[in-house]
């Protein structure tokens, strides 16, 4: 059952469209499918080797004007967006990693935080190149209906998932694992920590910047503010991975879904709604201090109350 | 002489920054240097005590420098709780991920930014004390100068504060027992842990001090500055940038790279624009991660071992 899970709920999610959802709850969906995409990118850095970002923000939003600086200046599709941006983020991953990969504890968190905020200036600031806080707009959307992009996104996803899945079982893998684990065991036993590490940001950024290009195509406009912002992708990131648990394969997409829906019906409460933030931060805040392996990690944890009061109602009634 | 003028005036007003900037800083060092984390929402703490001093000095008239006195304690029995309650719990949790306290601090930072806007609106505000635009001139005192500076009183007198927090600060931690003992446990944990140090109330001393360096910070950039919810996260920056510039959870570096901070931030606002000071704070960080990732104090360390 356990194994065929991913391909049962990829199923289920095939014949979405199908039902007549509407408009609305397709949006929903696909927003929780770009988070899922974001959160697995950043998973495989943050989880599974160890390197918390502060700053995925700086990937997605390269991604997205990747795609739409694409449509703004050449004139062509900002679909060519997510093969362009493969190239742009690969090449932005490997001078970050040169610059603070090869040094250890916090620098590489501070740089992350800082690469965030210098992408937001420079895309605030060379009004020339980015159009500056005007944002870009796509002037033609490719479908007026949501169900193919929602096909676009699944299959994103879950190429992501396959992605994941077989780095993890590969020895990459294992050489992500175990510099999370040990940095000096796992040097001294003779795995380049830095060079591997530069993958694994790599593939995060690459994945991340995917899914902002996507961001574009589909939302049709993008501005410094809703690409580059700290507290609402990079933060709500690391908020999504921690609720669903790091270093797991469904974590980032049980919180994805948690988050969004969540994100949702706050905003839609009228006087909480202004503090959403306050209630992710305190959700982040209670999920460090209790479950610090997100809801996946810690799942037996989690249900281990509810089946010891199964096992005692079972006592009393036999 | 024009040119030369404007040149020191820009070089004084960047180092009465760089004093405020090494105050933020010298808080998040010494966090830092004991706890092995660097505290995220350190410009936060700030705007909450930049807060308290706003509406000391609305309600009661009372002065930004005075309410120095009362914002810094308050801080530190918040830094205390703080650390008891949040920090040190999150310690002993068992978790794949090492950096759980960092992120503690940014759903602080989260916390705080989003209430502060809840309640007090994302208003602009400042204290208009009397003495704001007033002014010293160098020709007061030496009558046939041959340069004309002058500087800002408000900016003086924080820069003088500041210079004495930070003496007090030095004395603290070279002569009192609970100083000696924050700096063993910076120096190594598990030696002062055998020397009989009681880490954990270490811990939050160190948290309490930090917290109170960023309030009298806090109290004395209002006369000189405005006050918005979001401002906490501009000073975190700056103080996460120090603190590579310095070298991590160093005093002495903190010090040091405040004022270098300082000076070129004043530089870049005078010779490029305003709108850049963001941008030359981030390329200064950059350089320093590049080619001096120890930051000043590896070059203060190789001095003192005389290598």
């Amino acid at each position: 059952m356990k194994k065929f899970l991913p391909l049962i709920v990829f199923a289920l999610l095939c014949i979405v469209p199908f039902f007549g959802l509407s408009t609305y709850v397709m949006h929903i969906l696909i927003l929780v499918l770009i988070w899922s995409v974001i959160g697995m990118g950043w998973n495989i850095l943050g989880g599974y080797t160890g390197q918390v970002s502060f700053g995925h923000a700086a990937f997605f939003g390269m991604g997205a004007y990747a795609a739409g600086l694409l449509y703004q200046h050449l004139g062509i599709s900002a679909w060519w967006g997510l093969p362009v941006c493969v190239l742009i983020l690969t090449a932005l991953s490997l001078i970050v990693g040169y610059i603070c990969l090869r040094l250890r504890g916090a620098y590489f968190a501070l740089a992350t935080l800082a690469l965030g905020e210098i992408c937001r200036v420079a895309a605030e600031n060379l009004v020339d190149f980015t159009k500056g806080n005007m944002g870009i707009m796509l002037r033609e959307r490719t479908w007026v209906d949501k169900t193919w992009y929602f096909y676009i996104i699944l299959l994103i996803a879950a190429g992501t998932y396959i992605l994941i899945k077989m780095v993890m079982e590969s020895k990459l893998g294992y050489y992500f694992v175990a510099i999370r684990e040990d940095q000096d065991a796992a040097e001294s036993l003779g795995i380049n920590t830095t060079f591997y590490k530069t993958i694994s940001l790599c593939i995060s950024g690459v994945l991340t910047g995917i899914a902002g290009a996507y961001y574009m195509n589909y939302m049709g406009y993008i501005d410094p503010s809703t690409v580059f912002p700290l507290s609402e992708v990079s933060i709500a990131t690391v908020v999504v991975v921690m609720v669903g648990g790091a270093a797991t394969y469904w974590g980032p997409i049980v919180g994805a879904v948690i988050m969004v829906f969540l994100a949702e019906e706050i905003r839609s409460i009228p006087f909480i709604g202004a503090a959403h933030q306050t209630i992710f931060g305190i959700i982040l805040i209670l999920i460090i201090m209790f479950l610090p392996n997100g809801i996946v990690g810690d799942f037996r944890k989690l249900i281990k109350p509810l089946s010891r009061a199964k096992r005692e109602c079972h006592h009393e009634f036999n | 002489m024009a040119q030369l003028e404007l040149f020191l005036q820009t070089l004084i007003s960047g180092f009465l920054l760089g004093g405020l900037y090494a105050l933020i800083a010298l808080g998040m060092a010494l966090i830092m240097g004991v706890m092995r984390v660097i505290n995220l929402a350190h410009g936060d703490f700030m705007m909450i005590a930049m807060y308290i001093a706003y509406w000391l000095f609305t309600f009661f008239g009372i002065d930004p420098y005075v309410s120095v006195f009362i914002a810094a304690p308050a801080m530190f029995l918040f830094g205390l709780g703080i650390q008891k309650y949040l920090l040190t719990p999150v310690m002993k949790v068992d978790s794949i991920l090492p950096h759980n306290q960092v992120i503690l601090t940014v759903g602080l930072a989260m916390v705080f930014s989003n209430l502060a806007t809840v309640f007090f609106t994302g208003d602009y505000r400042s204290t208009p004390v009397s003495y704001a635009s007033s002014a010293w001139y160098l020709t007061d005192f030496w009558k046939n100068s041959p340069v004309e500076l002058s500087l800002s009183m408000p900016w003086t007198l924080s820069f003088i504060i500041a210079v004495m927090i930070t003496i007090a600060l030095w004395i603290f931690l070279t002569k009192t027992d609970t100083g000696k003992s924050i700096r063993a446990t910076s120096q190594d944990l598990d030696a002062a842990l055998l020397m009989g140090v009681n880490v954990n109330w270490v811990r939050m001393v160190t948290f309490g001090i930090g917290l109170v360096l960023v309030a009298v910070a806090g109290c004395l950039f209002l006369p000189i500055y405005y006050l918005y919810p979001a401002l906490g996260k501009q000073f975190t920056n700056i103080g996460f940038v120090i603190a590579v510039i310095g070298g991590m959870g160093s005093t002495d570096g903190a010090i040091i790279g405040g004022l270098i901070l300082g000076i070129f931030e004043s530089m870049t606002a005078t010779y490029i624009g305003m709108g850049w000071a963001p941008a030359g704070r981030f390329s200064i960080f950059v350089a320093a991660l590049v080619f001096l990732p120890g930051g000043v104090a590896s070059i203060l360390r190789k001095r003192r071992l005389g290598k």
